[in-house]
């Protein structure tokens, strides 16, 4: 039973995988990314890490998939050219998926490390359970779990200046020398004489 | 005070007098600048005769010290002391040297009134003094080295003192770059006798060479060859003799003073100092001797043909040198030194006196336009009969028994140095003869047009200033001797200086009379104890018999000038016809300029061309370019990877992980 | 299953991952690819905890969503940033920091 549902959950997962690497449209590659999610929260069920596969349901699948929705659907879903710019990265690539996959399978399958050839040892029945996973967030690890929320923090508010909507002119101003810096290469003549007049007037 | 103060005060007198002068220039004038520097050389004189009343005082063996003030370089192995050697051989060329020099110091002060550079004229000329000074007190190489330098710098700086001649500062360049060849051979010279005797300082080194070297090892003959090259840059001796004539240029007071008097013996000296090591170098001793004669003989046949009056008293102090480098290289030390006074008095006196002729003919030297001075300036000919005199060894002049003392020496010595003694009477014959050729050529006969005006005014004839080697016009600004001239008969500076000179001249040789008197010969010798060759002392009968050959041989001389510029003057021109490529070879100098410029000047100017060319473009050039290019062309290449694309950054980051996990699997199995 | 088919799952999808962010040149796929790399490595910590027997790696799997999370909120400010100013969504494009 438990190979079955492994199985299944693997190849969800690498269907997801493979779905996020090759669709076109990003937009269909997040929702492949979210088949991969749903698949990834099964595996850790099946490895008694309940709480963990719940946050990964809700939190990972339910809350920054949804944040990738709404950007795609802000940027829109522009697929991009086939035409490769760098020569040799479309036939290196894979050839060094494959040989990292290759490392790392032969680095765990060639381990000395006997625990990995077992099905782990026998566990309480409150394993993965949220009290244990709380006690130890809240009593061991307080300090890891107090620094995360603060890079949330940090994390929220570099998102909003980032992305922020500055005042009218700025963003002219902004746009005006970027949209300038942008083709610089290809067309230097014309960068010249757009940028100053928009810059320090409006200021 | 010691011998040894007074010594250094002499050395000290002179400097301070150059930087006083040199420092005060503008706010002292002239006539007070030329009493500094006349009363520095002179004091430094009177303390000279101090050092050797002191010296006079002790025992004839211990008549030696060595003084230093400070260590300049104490380490490695070093030890190089700012350091003086006082003895009876430094003794006597101080005396020498500053005797002269006060006397010329007092001439110049006459003769220069009228120069724009009067003041650096005198700081010139003491530094010189000083230069020299240092080169015969010096008691350790490094210092005589660097007493040579200076000498050299200072000819340098008096050749080129009319700066604005064009030919003065060709001179002057060529002299500076022979004298650097000769100081290349002394450092060298120097630099082997530290390797094989550990120090620079004389009294090691002539205590330890012989027993260090054996006689005739190749090492010792190397370092006396080095010294010869560096004596015989110095004092203009074959082949490195050609800058003697073109320093001629200086103003006459420097001639007399430097090229003739004091700068050119400082090879006579070097010799004479490192006795010790050419006594243990026979085959160098020989070479020196040969170089001497045949110096001696060949200035002389070039001193006949001269037209130009100070060039041919040139060629005659190279001829007169020659005399003293073959004595003191066959073991004549006192005799070769006898002669060096002998020749700074009446050498000097002859220029000083070729100075007055110069003025008075509106500063052109050719002789070929003089005659009848006798009648214009009777004091200045009188003088000029007197030097004459003495260069040509007449019975009882001082030239007569210091130029004899050296041949009855090399008679005395025998085998092949009785040769010398014929060579050195066949010189004193010719040197008697382009003398008296001088004296006959410019005293008797009509007068000529300059001498006729001062005899009729009373004023010296006023031309155009001129340089007389090219008759180029020049102005009366600084930098050219301008167009007033001094003569002795109205400067009595300059007519004192002659007159003690011409004393000495014909006075000096009586303190060394064979059989009669030993007053130098006995202060001198204790110096050259340590050298067997001292010991061979020629008979007083044989001494007497050299000087009766010697002085029928100057008569003769004489005579047959008088026969030829005299009673027959049309007969120097009949020889000049029939023996013309004698003669050419003589007027021009044995081609000696010519052979040096083909194989030393011009392929070194091929070498420079070649570097330049060749050398630098492909070589040099390559190497700073090359180097340039490998860089930038290295940098070009890692360049390529900044391609900006973040897509191969990914790529090269996962590719070095991968490899790095590869490592570690491969060294973990 | 023993533990080993977890962790050569991992590797599988961390290479993929990998091979992702290599061709795609899309910034929001990159990224997406990114959160494939860090699920893949959430999941050998999970397995590993439980091999281990301590709930360790568990909470070590949480803080690292914690991380994507907050990556991916950043990211995001770019893109939308970047599409603000009119600027291509395409990492070729976006290539001044070249040498």
């Amino acid at each position: 039973m438990e190979a079955v549902l492994f199985f299944v959950a693997a190849i969800g997962a690498l269907g997801g995988a493979i779905g996020v690497i090759a669709m076109r449209n990003p937009f269909y590659s997040v929702l492949a990314l979210i088949v991969h999610l749903f698949s990834l929260a099964i595996l850790f069920l099946l490895l008694t890490a309940a709480f963990v596969a719940a946050a990964q349901v809700v939190v990972y699948a339910g809350a920054v998939m949804v944040l990738y929705v709404f950007v795609v659907a802000y940027v829109g879903g522009g697929t991009e050219s086939a035409w490769e710019s760098i020569p040799g990265q479309r036939l290196l690539a894979p050839l060094l998926g494959l040989a990292l996959f290759v490392e790392l399978a032969v680095a765990v399958l060639a381990s000395s490390l006997l625990a990995l050839g077992q099905d782990g040892p026998q566990v309480s029945s409150g394993f993965g359970d949220p009290a244990a996973i709380g006690y130890l967030l809240l009593e061991k690890f307080l300090l890891p779990f107090e620094a995360s929320s603060i890079l949330l923090l940090l994390a929220a508010v570099g998102a909003i200046v980032l992305a922020g909507r500055r005042s009218e002119s700025a963003v002219e101003s902004a746009t005006g020398a970027a949209s300038a810096g942008a083709p610089r290469e290809r067309e230097p003549d014309e960068a010249a004489p757009v940028a100053p007049p928009t810059g320090a007037p409006t200021r | 005070m010691s011998a040894t103060t007074w010594a250094w005060l002499v050395l000290l007198l002179p400097l301070f007098g150059s930087i006083a002068v040199a420092l005060g220039f503008r706010a002292i004038p002239a006539r007070v600048a030329g009493v500094i520097g006349t009363a520095a050389v002179g004091l430094a004189f009177l303390c000279a005769i101090a050092a050797l009343v002191n010296l006079l005082g002790e025992d004839a063996e211990a008549r030696h010290h060595a003084s230093s003030l400070w260590t300049y370089a104490g380490a490695a192995g070093l030890d190089i002391k700012l350091g003086i050697y006082v003895d009876q051989l430094s003794a006597f060329m101080m005396l020498v040297v500053t005797g002269v020099s006060a006397l010329i110091h007092l001439y110049s002060f006459g003769y220069m009134r009228s120069d724009e550079g009067y003041h650096r004229f005198f700081s010139y000329l003491n530094f010189f003094v000083f230069s020299m000074l240092l080169l015969v007190l010096a008691g350790n190489f490094a210092l005589l080295i660097v007493g040579w330098a200076f000498v050299g710098f200072a000819s340098y700086a008096l050749i080129s003192f009319w700066y604005r001649r064009a030919t003065a500062t060709r001179a002057g360049m060529k002299a500076f770059v022979i004298n650097v060849v000769g100081d290349i051979g002394l450092v060298l010279a120097a630099f082997l006798i530290f390797r094989e005797l550990g120090t620079f300082d004389y009294s090691a080194v002539f205590a330890q060479a012989p027993h260090t070297f054996d006689r005739g090892e190749w090492t010792v003959t190397a370092i006396c060859l080095l010294l010869l090259v560096g004596a015989f840059a110095k004092s203009a001796q074959i082949p490195f003799h050609t800058w003697l004539p073109d320093a001629m240029e200086g103003p006459t007071p420097v001639s007399s003073l430097i090229h003739a008097a004091t700068m050119v013996t400082a090879g006579v000296y070097l010799i004479a100092r490192t006795h010790v090591l050419f006594y243990l170098a026979p085959t160098a001793a020989d070479i020196a001797a040969f170089a001497g004669l045949a110096t001696l003989l060949i200035a002389g046949t070039i001193a006949i043909a001269q037209t130009d009056l100070k060039r041919a008293i040139a060629y005659s102090t190279m001829s007169q040198i020659g005399y003293m480098i073959m004595g003191v290289s066959i073991g004549a030390y006192a005799q070769g030194l006898f002669h060096l006074m002998t020749h700074a008095f009446f050498k000097a006196l002859l220029f000083m006196t070729a100075g007055s002729i110069i003025s008075a003919m509106a500063n052109r030297q050719d002789i070929d336009r003089m005659s009848g001075f006798w009648r214009a300036m009777r004091f200045t000919s009188l003088m000029l009969v007197i030097g004459g005199l003495a260069l040509a060894a007449f019975p009882l002049t001082s030239g007569f028994f210091s130029k004899d003392s050296i041949l009855a020496y090399a008679e005395a010595r025998g085998g092949i140095y009785t040769w010398m003694a014929i060579g050195g009477y066949v010189g004193a014959f010719l040197t008697a003869l382009y003398t008296f050729r001088l004296v006959f050529r410019v005293l008797p006969g009509e007068p000529c047009e300059e001498a006729q005006h001062l005899i009729d005014t009373g004023e010296l004839y006023h031309g155009p200033p001129i340089n007389p080697a090219n008759e180029e016009e020049e102005d009366t600004e600084i930098g050219f001797p301008g167009a007033t001239h001094h003569v002795a008969e109205g400067s009595w500076p300059m007519a004192v200086a002659m007159a003690v000179l011409a004393a000495g001249a014909l006075f000096a040789g009586l303190i060394q009379v064979p059989g009669v008197d030993n007053v130098l010969f006995g202060f001198l010798e204790p110096a050259f104890a340590d050298s067997p060759l001292s010991a061979i002392h020629p008979t007083v009968g044989a001494e007497w018999r050299g000087l009766a050959i010697g002085g029928v041989i100057s008569l003769v001389g004489i005579g047959f000038a008088w026969f030829l510029w005299v009673a027959r003057p049309e007969l120097p021109a009949l020889f000049r016809r029939q023996l013309r490529p004698v003669y050419l070879l003589c007027l021009n100098k044995w081609y000696f300029d010519e052979a040096i410029d083909f194989l030393v000047v011009r392929p070194a100017l091929a070498i420079g061309r070649f570097a330049d060319s060749v050398f630098e473009r492909f070589v040099v050039d390559g190497l700073v370019t090359g180097t340039k290019e490998t860089v930038s062309g290295a940098g070009g290449i890692v360049r390529v990877v900044q391609s900006g694309f973040v897509r191969s950054y990914a790529l090269l980051l996962l590719a070095g992980f991968a490899g790095l996990a590869l490592y570690f699997l491969l060294s973990s199995s | 299953m023993s533990i080993e088919w977890y962790v050569v799952l991992s590797s599988l999808l961390f290479a993929t991952g990998a091979m992702g962010i290599l061709i795609r040149r899309s910034p929001i796929v990159i990224l997406l690819c990114l959160e494939l790399m860090l699920n893949a490595g959430n999941l050998a910590l999970v397995a590993f905890s439980r091999m281990v027997g301590n709930q360790q790696g568990q909470v070590f799997a949480l803080v690292v969503m914690v991380v994507a999370a907050c990556e991916v909120v950043v990211g995001m400010g770019l893109i939308v940033a970047i599409f603000r100013r009119k600027l291509p969504l395409d990492v070729d494009e976006l290539r001044e920091l070249r040498g």
